[in-house]
């Protein structure tokens, strides 16, 4: 049943031919992090720990060196992070900003036993706090580690994730507050299948400075948010592991093993009781075995 | 803000930026360009750019900048296939080509223009700092957000900077 119901549902995203995106070109970027600052504030989120023209905060993260640090996550006090990368092939960092990508067939959104998740026509990933019961799956099944939770009291938890300003400003058609106050445009708004086509002649009109990739076309079943980058994607950051497929597809398997699961879950446990009698007598019989040979 | 009141204040700004010649001849005169123009487009967080224009004009060539605006041809070659032959034209200034409100759904559904060629034109804010810190970074001017623009107090209450730092 809850698995029908979902899939269905998850199925119907592909509809939406007019939604939005954001197609972000790492070239651009130079670290400003004024799109950090407008997030915040647009946000109502909590007071950061250094100012937002503070740039010692792109050597957070990378404890350990080497590209086992990931730089700074986004979690339920930032929505959204840029990080800094030195690459060997260019003689200066570049910087990636990191955000929800509003996946078109969201996991965190076919993962939720509530519903509490909606993708909207206009391409955001929104959720209702009100169903929601902070069993934190969507944590889980994201691919790209972007829900987190605030637990204001142990009754009301409440998902803490970008949604695209959708309240504030996508459902009246304007850009997300980062968009616009990104001095260099490293942020193009506009509709999926339009920045697709920029992507493209973008890769195409300068091939020098992009690798042939438009990140976010086709990883997780595609997202709204997708990006340009001059390096192969994972030297910024990105995880290159991302399966093209949406997660969906695997969690429509999971959820079909649920009901099953649930069905013979008497059986299984006393099964495993039995099993685990059985090594506790194997045990039993091993030691005075042991006991008996010395 | 009231909607109007920024509406007022935008085309302020807009109009701030527009210079205007009555150039004659076919490409403008080096000496009728401004001395400094003052750029107010970020006046909601930081202090008006005073541009110097006769100082980088000694430094770059005016379709640097201006494209094939001014008369001058341009080196780009993807640009050169049309503009091979550029006339001066009426006004020169950024804000006349490049818009302001560069996501807004006005502009948005201009794009839908299946003719339209220029599709991914910059907003002004976007084509100031394109040009202006990828000059300077291959040239090696300043690059700093505040190398060149001044914070008000309501750009530090955005950046939690100045008074506004949080006590630790
Ligand atoms: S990035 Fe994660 S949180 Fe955002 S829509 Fe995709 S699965 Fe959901
Ligand atoms: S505002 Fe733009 S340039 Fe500045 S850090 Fe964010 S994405 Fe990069």
């Amino acid at each position: 049943m809850l698995s029908l119901k979902t899939a269905k549902a998850a199925g119907d995203f592909d509809h939406y031919p007019d939604s939005m995106g954001v197609l972000v070109d790492v070239n651009r970027c130079v670290g400003c992090r004024s799109c950090e600052a407008a997030c915040n504030k647009e946000q109502g989120l909590p007071e950061p720990e250094k100012p937002f023209n503070d740039y010692s905060v792109f050597d957070e993260g990378h404890e350990g060196g080497g590209h086992g640090g990931v730089g700074r996550r986004t979690d339920e006090t930032r929505y959204t992070v840029v990080n800094k990368y030195e690459v060997p092939e260019i003689d200066h960092p570049l910087y990636r900003k990191s955000q929800c990508n509003h996946c078109l067939e969201p996991a965190c959104l076919t993962s939720c036993f509530v519903n509490a998740y909606t993708k909207t026509p206009e391409g955001a990933v929104i959720y209702n706090p009100d169903v929601c019961v902070g069993c934190r799956t969507c944590m889980i099944a994201c691919p790209f580690y972007v829900p987190a939770f605030k637990y204001s009291s142990a009754f009301s938890p409440r998902v803490m994730k970008c949604i695209f300003c959708y309240d504030t400003r996508l459902k009246e058609g304007r850009p997300p507050a980062c968009v616009e106050a990104c001095p260099q445009e490293a942020m193009t708004f506009g509709k999926r299948f339009d920045l697709l086509e920029i992507g493209r002649k973008r890769i195409r009109q300068h091939p020098d400075k992009y690798v042939n990739h438009i990140y976010g076309e086709k990883e997780a079943g595609g997202t709204a948010w997708m990006y340009l980058s001059p390096v192969e994607f994972g030297e910024v950051g990105f995880d290159v592991h991302v399966p093209h497929e949406p997660v969906i597809n695997f969690v429509r398997d999971f959820l079909s093993i649920v009901p099953m699961v649930l069905v013979i879950w008497p059986a299984l446990f006393a099964g495993f009781h039995l099993l685990a009698n059985r090594k506790d007598a194997q045990h039993n019989h091993d030691d005075i075995d042991r006991e008996g040979g010395e | 803000m009231p909607l109007r009141k920024k509406w007022c204040m935008m085309w302020g700004i807009a109009a701030g930026v527009v210079l205007l010649w009555a150039g004659q001849g076919r490409a403008i005169d080096r000496s009728d360009a401004p001395e400094t123009v003052t750029i107010g487009l970020l006046a909601e967080l930081y202090d008006p750019v005073e541009f110097n224009h006769t100082a980088h004009i000694e430094m770059v060539e005016c379709s640097d900048c201006h494209h094939h605006t001014v008369g001058t041809v341009t080196k780009r070659w993807n640009c050169i296939k049309c503009h091979d032959n550029p006339q001066e034209g009426d006004t020169v200034g950024c804000s006349d080509c490049h818009p302001l409100d560069r996501f807004g759904s006005r502009y948005l559904a201009t794009l839908d223009n299946p003719e339209l060629y220029h599709k991914e034109k910059p907003g002004l804010k976007g084509a100031f700092h394109l040009n202006c810190v990828g000059c300077h970074q291959e040239q090696g001017g300043p690059t700093g957000c505040e190398d060149c623009h001044t914070m008000n107090e309501t750009g530090e209450k955005r950046f939690n900077a100045g008074p506004y730092t949080p006590a630790r």
